[in-house]
């Protein structure tokens, strides 16, 4: 059967669960082959054989950390011509993107960004993709050359397939444009201890009507009754309220997950964007010409202040 | 001498109208209105507040697209760019992000640059990776998602936010950058500056003008292929309800029938 590429993402070695749907998605086109590039192959390797990588080619060097993006697409390339795969994944991260993009540049191949399905076809792998705010799905394929696909968290259930996933070693020699930008300093995110947002089962988020950053507390709490992730509305994380890394919409995460809670957002387009394909959706806003209550499944016309503070106590009461 | 800045800007269908796809499965831009994609808007903004640092700079700002598009690059002159370049073709119809960056990238070194700024997606194919494209293309470094900017001494200096880390990024120029929604707002265009917008140049580029055979580019020449698009159907209305003090033991017990609790 035809290999496939995945790029893993990894941070030192802990398997990313972004990279475990790729592997799920791989295997319905051909043999997936990793590539994990720093540190920590072996120990990844043992999630990666159990997901179905066949084998896992790996390279460690100081660049992928001193520079930007380039190491990583001159050894993603060195994997390309030692497998000659069916086809290359690769997480939907921007970062991912940005590999993927110049590795099709340099095979001559057509590049899919933001795929949340992938299924083999007659002429190659459909990707399904959610476009115009998640307003349509439209099914593409590349036409040209390999077929360089990056896939968004959630779009698949990882499903175990324990194969070979023996370390070989890449051999990787760095272009003169590798050290082309330098990364001077890196500040490492703290965890809050939550699930990840892109990778969450619930999300609660809350918007403008929150009102200051010291009654986010009532959204972190309703979150941590759920085991949620907590998300936030661009007006929330450009009023300095909740950190950018947690914005929900066009330009910040895409969420697409069982559960769906938004507080004291009024659901405007760029928002729903990212959210608009959760499974179920809940609101609660005061206003009830609020958009977002054309999406819900459930929606309380109220005010947060008073709504949720009950309804985390009750989820507690219930959950005993 | 002079830095010279080019700012790839992009006319997008309006996200707040009802956009769609025409017959052949690319995105409509006659029916819908459209405008500056306001990420680009943030891209403008960065390379004006460059050239303001810089001793003496020339900003240039170009795009790929259709007649229309010039109300992008007026827009742009408005908020201060000095001089405009639209690459304008009937072939240009239905080309991919590879096509675009490809003629992006000879008007580019035809223009003549030391910097290129870029937004960090456009509003329409929301794709993101072409920057990261140019810079391949041109051979040059890549300081992209950058929510802060400045330019000093052949240097661009930059933070990037990533998932996980924020990192300090550093490159010589020439070089290609892109700027985040958290870059800081864009001006408005002020009176002057759109009745000065009317007096500035905007050079007109085909594909001749760029060496390009019609079938490099277009829906025919593209690396990837639309089968399909479906809207997607609406989501069946739900149950909205007026909270009399009971809102949140309701809501509770509507997430324990879908057993999240
Ligand atoms: C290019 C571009 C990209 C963008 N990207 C994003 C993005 O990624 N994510 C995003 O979210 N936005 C994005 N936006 C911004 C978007 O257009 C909206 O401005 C934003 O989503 C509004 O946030 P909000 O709903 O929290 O605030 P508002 O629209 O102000 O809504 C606040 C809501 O809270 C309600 N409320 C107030 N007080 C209470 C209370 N006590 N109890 C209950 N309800 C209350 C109000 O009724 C109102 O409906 C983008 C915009 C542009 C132009
Ligand atoms: N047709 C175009 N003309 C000029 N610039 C463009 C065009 N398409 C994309 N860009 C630039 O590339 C950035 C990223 O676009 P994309 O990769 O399509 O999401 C945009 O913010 C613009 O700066």
């Amino acid at each position: 059967m035809a290999e496939v590429l995945v790029y893993v993402d990894h941070v030192d070695g802990a398997v990313r669960k972004p990279t475990l749907e790729l592997l799920t998605l791989a295997r319905r086109i051909g043999d997936p082959v990793a590539v994990h590039l720093g540190p920590g192959a072996e120990e990844a390797a043992k999630t990666l054989g159990e997901y179905g990588a066949v084998k896992v080619l790996a390279a460690d060097a100081a660049e992928f950390a001193d520079y930007l993006v380039v190491p990583k697409v001159d050894a993603l390339q060195a994997a390309y011509d030692a497998v000659s795969p069916a086809a290359v994944l690769v997480p939907s991260s921007a970062e991912g993107k940005e590999i993927a993009a110049r590795l099709a540049v340099r095979i001559g191949s057509g590049i899919i960004t933001d795929a949340v399905d992938l299924e083999a076809g007659e002429a190659g792998p459909v990707a399904t993709q959610s476009v115009f705010a998640a307003a349509f799905t439209t099914k593409s394929r590349v036409s040209k050359g390999i077929p360089v696909i990056t896939v968004k968290p959630n779009s698949t259930a990882p499903e175990a397939a324990p194969a070979a996933g023996a370390v070989e070693e890449l051999a990787v020699s760095f272009g003169e444009k590798a050290a082309g930008t330098k990364v001077v300093a890196r500040t490492p995110r703290e965890s809050s201890g939550r699930p990840e947002l892109t990778e969450a089962a619930i999300v609660v988020s809350g918007g403008r009507g929150v009102n200051g950053a010291e009654n986010f507390h009532v959204i972190e709490e309703l979150a941590d009754s759920l085991g949620a992730a907590v998300g936030a509305s661009r007006a929330a994380v450009d009023a300095g309220w909740y950190p950018h890394s947690n914005q929900v919409g066009q330009t910040g995460k895409t969420v697409s997950p069982q559960l769906y809670v938004a507080t004291g957002i009024s659901g405007a387009i760029q928002h729903r964007a990212g959210m608009q394909t959760s499974k179920t959706i809940v609101a609660i806003n005061k206003d009830a010409e609020a958009p977002i209550f054309d999406l819900v499944d459930y929606g309380i016309v109220g005010d947060l202040f008073e709504v949720v503070p009950k309804l985390t106590e009750e989820v507690k009461t219930r959950k005993g | 001498m002079s830095l010279r800045i080019v700012v790839c800007v992009k006319y997008v269908p309006d996200a707040t109208g009802d956009r769609h796809f025409a017959e052949d499965l690319t995105t409509d831009r006659e029916s819908v209105d459209g405008l500056l994609s306001e990420l680009d808007e943030y891209a403008v903004e960065q390379a004006l507040q460059i050239s303001e640092d810089a001793d003496d700079a020339e900003i240039t700002v170009l795009t790929v697209g259709p007649e229309d598009a010039k109300d992008a690059l007026r827009k742009a002159l408005s908020m201060g760019a000095d001089k405009a370049v639209h690459v304008e073709d009937d072939d240009l119809h239905g080309t991919d992000v590879l096509g675009t960056s490809a003629v992006l990238a000879k008007a580019i070194e035809k223009t003549g640059y030391d910097l290129v700024v870029c937004g960090m997606a456009s509003t329409d194919g929301t794709m993101g990776v072409l920057p990261a494209v140019l810079a391949e293309r041109l051979g040059v470094p890549q300081v992209t998602l950058l929510s802060e900017v400045s330019v000093t001494d052949g240097k661009v200096n930059g933070r990037r936010d990533g998932d996980t880390a924020t990192e300090q990024l550093e490159a010589s120029l020439p070089a290609v950058v892109s700027v985040t929604d958290q870059s800081g707002e864009a001006r408005y265009p002020s009176f002057k500056g759109i009745m000065a917008a009317k007096k500035k140049p905007v050079e007109s580029l085909d594909l001749d003008d760029l060496d390009f055979e019609a079938d490099e580019v277009g829906l025919e020449g593209a690396w990837t292929k639309v089968d399909e698009a479906t809207p997607r159907p609406p989501r069946t209305a739900g149950t909205v309800v007026k909270d009399e003090g009971e809102g949140g033991k309701q809501l509770a017990a509507f997430l324990a029938e879908r057993k999240f609790v």
